[in-house]
């Protein structure tokens, strides 16, 4: 109960932070829809090919979205160093983990959800029936890298150069979480259903081990 | 949290060869020191002999790589969790969101800090910094020395009786040095226990009760400071120096 | 004294290297014979295997100094888990240097997407960022435990990453392009290949302790500078 508590307490810090600067959510945004423009510019798709690379397209746009995001959120913990002032209370660790990576959750699912209409916008999908099953492998797939990038984001607001740092360490390790997000997602815009549950029976996995690794390794990341 | 827990020592911190390195850095090389509950111990040393260290080690922020602590009367590392009670810290770090207002700021380390009463708490304490009527503005609109009173809020507010203060007046203003020293004025009423650190040596002497020297790692001095005069103890701060 | 002994034994490992890597060279360019279909560049094999068996070993020690370090904190281990990863780095590159000289002349592409080649590339990435993390970090009580944390991590995705890969080209079928691992190889092939892995062995036994024995120098050198109370010269 007390864990709870404590871990709403820093979910709902960071949301009212978020709310009165806007600071993330807007680079967010921002960021995402110039990723879309771009690679239109840059593949002039037809409908055959944005069938095609239409989800790797999505899924750089949300993971490169979700990295400025991340980055924002120990920002605000380095500043005056607050996030030390938090660890001289008596509060559980995993709970400052798991809050952070409850607010970088919600974060980057709600600019998810403002870019999937441009997505369909842009390309010139009509979706319908697809929207459940995308939607479910939208939130699997952000689950999984915001899981391992809330803890990279910890380690890299350590470091020069941490908006650098934490795309470079958190990429590599993000590879399964990316494959299967973007496959499922090709699956689904092309209506084929075969191997489809098994992909997403395979990112909520990667959700899992992620989720449970990270909490465990979170304290070594918070003690001097 | 009135009480200091568990204690047959007269002791509030006690260390026993307390070391920390890290890297191929020594911070401290081995401290010894017993801190009186009910009194105001200063820790001198010139900068870099590893004043922050210990305090911060004593704060449970940092692990110390060997040697033993307790703080009242718990060990520091297997009672981590019940000690952060009793402590209070002020240091150069403000610890304050610039974009949460002075009782948002208080609510939220009030809420992880357990403080049962917390809204009539909240406002006790911004009343007793002068800062009642700024309750509502954000911290990144406060002036420096508002923002230093509004950090000692921060470190009372859930009524610890120990205190730590790391160079606790470097940059204060003169409204804020009153703040404080009341709030030292008022442990040393209840008998509580103040640790502080400072390279302030007049500062230092005249509100210490207990007096340590700390050199390159390792306390040097350590004495009650009624047994020193002034200057005595300026020759033995000199010392320290060298 | 431990860095006497480690550097004596630093020396030794370098000795029996050279011995080691004499007699590999000797193998692959005088006693094996020249591979029917592929030709000269087939001895390419014998330095490429041994790398990445090597590479992938050094990332093992790295893994497990890196969680040996965060149970126990000590110094020793935190530098083995650096040397280790920069060792496995080199190697790594090595394997991806002479894996496409390889391919082209033999499969006419010098890179193809499947779960082998890809995984050794993500492995070397994570690492490079490994690497990199701790150049940025700043010397201080947090360096270790935050590198540690990245060393965990990253060979613990090594697998997942493998795994997932493999899974994702199943699904779309590509050529299959390596036979079973070492299926078939004739005595005096498997002979060399085994003395060249020995060599690599040595080798990287040698590098290791050498930068250990380095790191450990560096530290004692500070050492002296603080007894001395002179501040030690600024060290890119």
């Amino acid at each position: 109960m007390r864990f709870l508590q404590q871990l709403f307490t820093i979910f709902m810090k960071d949301l009212r932070l978020e709310w009165r600067t806007r600071e993330a959510m807007s680079a967010m945004l921002l960021f995402a829809l110039l990723v879309l423009v771009i690679f239109n510019f840059a593949f002039n798709p037809d409908r055959e090919m944005v069938l095609a690379i239409g989800p790797g397209i999505l899924w750089v746009a949300f993971t490169f979205a979700g990295v400025l995001g991340l980055n924002r959120a120990f920002a605000s913990e380095q500043e005056n160093g607050c996030l030390s002032g938090v660890l001289l209370t008596p509060m559980d660790r995993g709970a400052i983990y798991l809050g952070k990576w409850l607010a970088n959750l919600c974060f980057t699912l709600i600019a998810e959800a403002i870019l999937l209409p441009f997505f369909v916008l842009f390309f010139n999908l009509s979706l319908t029936t697809e929207i459940p099953p995308l939607l479910l492998v939208c939130l699997l797939g952000t689950i999984g890298f915001t899981a391992v990038g809330t803890l990279l984001a910890a380690i890299s607001a350590n470091t020069r150069l941490r908006e650098v740092m934490l795309p470079v360490l958190l990429f590599p390790i993000i590879v399964p979480v990316i494959i299967g997000a973007v496959q499922s997602t090709g699956l689904i815009l092309n209506h084929e259903t075969e191997g489809l549950t098994s992909f997403i029976r395979m990112l909520a996995l990667y959700d899992v081990i992620f989720l449970v690794t990270s909490t465990l390794l979170f304290d070594f990341v918070l003690e001097e | 949290m009135n009480q200091a827990g568990g204690g047959a020592t007269g002791y509030a911190v006690e260390a026993r060869g307390v070391a920390k390195r890290f890297g191929r850095i020594t911070a401290l090389r081995s401290v010894d020191l017993d801190v009186p509950r009910g009194g105001v111990t200063a820790l001198f040393g010139h900068n870099g002999a590893g004043k922050t260290t210990f305090l911060r080690i004593a704060a449970g922020l940092m692990r110390p790589t060997s040697g033993e602590l307790k703080i009242a009367g718990l060990d520091a590392h297997k009672e981590a969790a019940a000690i952060r009670g009793h402590l209070g810290v002020v240091s150069h770090e403000l610890f304050l969101y610039g974009d949460l207002s002075a009782m948002e700021n208080l609510r939220f380390y009030g809420r992880l800090y357990q403080v049962d009463d917390l809204e009539a708490r909240c406002e006790e304490v911004l009343t007793r910094v002068d800062l009642i009527h700024r309750a509502n503005s954000r911290a990144r609109h406060f002036s420096r020395g508002m923002a230093q009173r509004l950090a000692i809020a921060r470190a009372f507010l859930h009524r610890p009786d120990i205190l730590l203060l790391d160079e606790p007046y470097t940059g204060l203003d003169q409204r804020s040095v009153a703040t404080l020293n009341e709030l030292i004025e008022g442990f040393r009423e209840a008998h509580h226990t103040v640790l502080l650190t400072t390279h302030d040596h007049h500062l230092g002497f005249t509100m210490a009760t207990d007096i340590a020297i700390l050199r390159r790692g390792e306390v040097i001095h350590h004495t009650p400071a009624a047994a020193l005069s002034r200057e005595e103890f300026d020759a033995l701060y000199e010392e320290s120096l060298q | 004294m431990r860095l006497e002994r480690l550097h004596t034994a630093a020396n030794v490992a370098t000795a029996i290297a050279w011995g080691a890597i004499v007699w590999a060279l000797y193998m692959v360019f005088h006693f094996v014979p020249m591979e029917r279909t592929m030709g000269n560049v087939q001895r390419i094999f014998y330095f490429h295997v041994p790398s990445a068996m090597v590479s992938f070993l050094a990332f093992f020690i790295c893994f497990l100094a890196s969680l040996a370090y965060l149970f126990t904190r000590r110094r020793g281990l935190d530098i083995a888990a650096q040397a280790s990863a920069e060792i496995g780095v080199v190697f790594c590159s090595v394997v991806l240097i002479t894996g496409p000289i390889w391919a082209k002349p033999i499969w006419g592409i010098w890179w193809t997407w499947d779960a082998r080649l890809t995984t050794t590339l993500v492995l070397w990435l994570i690492y490079v960022a490994y690497l990199m993390l701790r150049a940025y970090l700043p010397e201080g009580s947090r360096k270790a435990n935050l590198a540690a944390v990245v060393g965990i991590l990253g060979f613990l995705d090594v697998p997942v990453v493998y795994m997932s890969i493999r899974w994702w080209r199943t699904q779309h079928p590509a050529p299959v392009i390596m036979g079973g691992k070492g299926s078939g190889l004739a005595p005096p092939m498997s002979q060399t290949l085994r003395v060249c892995m020995i060599a690599m062995l040595c080798l990287f036994i040698a590098l290791l302790l050498r930068r250990i024995v380095v790191e450990l120098l560096q530290d004692e050198v500070d050492h002296l500078y603080r007894e001395a109370d002179v501040a030690p010269p600024e060290r890119g």
